[in-house]
């Protein structure tokens, strides 16, 4: 059920970093990823020591813990008009990551997010990123806004 | 409120958004928050939020719109302080 909002991220195959959504509401979102042992970053972060990069991390967070919460709180919003079948265009406005420890290829990871605000279609939440022993990897405070494109040039 | 009290008490909010500060101390009515101050868009929200708390007033979707230069912000919450006056009385 909660799944059905994945159909509504613009993200494809290598830069889609959502697996399944645990808990999905007005004020907050859980979801997982499993980091794929043949992502395209690992070849060369780094050469035969892979390591998950902090910017895929922290997109990892933005996509489950601001993205998936933003579309299902935008496609509420009277207000903002926006319908079902809009393409829908996610902006990071702001980060602020601390990180803990680091990830490695294979690994699954748990992104849980607390809004903060939603207001005149920003949304501000606080995230935090935990591996499968519930430790915590990365915490910070994230910011964005959904702006609606039209696909065709007329 | 006079408009030069606000005006201000507008250079303390705006300090956190913008790394102008010298800029910031001589601001005035027609001082654009994006193209002058170089705020980010989306931390015009956070202005209003702040403003909102600091004064105890709601901004709407309309008002916020109109934020746009220092004096229109003045305008705005001199507007919303006066509608709480007169629902108070």
């Amino acid at each position: 059920m909660n799944n059905h909002i994945l159909s509504h991220l613009p993200y494809k195959s290598s830069f889609r970093f959502v697996d399944n959504i645990s808990l999905l509401n007005e004020d907050e979102v859980r979801g997982e990823y499993t980091l794929r042992n043949d992502a395209f970053f690992y070849e060369d972060h780094f050469v035969g020591n892979p390591v998950t990069p902090g910017v895929i991390i922290t997109e990892i967070m933005a996509q489950i813990g601001l993205v998936v919460l933003g579309m299902f709180l935008v496609l509420k919003e009277p207000r903002l008009n926006f319908m079902e079948n809009d393409s829908l265009f996610p902006l990071l406005t702001s980060t602020d990551v601390s990180f803990y420890k680091i990830v490695l290829p294979g690994q699954k990871v748990t992104v849980i997010s607390k809004k903060q605000y939603f207001r005149f279609g920003k949304l501000k939440c606080y995230v935090e990123l935990l591996d499968s022993s519930k430790e915590l990897v990365a915490k910070g405070m994230f910011s964005g806004v959904i702006k609606k494109i039209n696909i065709k040039n007329d | 409120m006079t408009r030069t009290e606000i005006l201000n008490e507008l250079k303390k909010v705006f300090a956190p958004y913008t790394t102008n500060k010298e800029l910031l101390n001589s601001i005035n009515d027609d001082t654009d928050l994006i193209r002058d101050l170089k705020i980010n868009s989306a931390n015009l929200v956070d202005i209003i939020i702040d403003a909102e708390n600091k004064y105890n007033i709601e901004i709407d979707f309309d008002a916020a719109d109109k934020m746009i230069n220092v004096g229109s912000c003045i305008d705005v919450i001199r507007e919303k302080l006066n509608q709480k006056n007169v629902e108070y009385r």
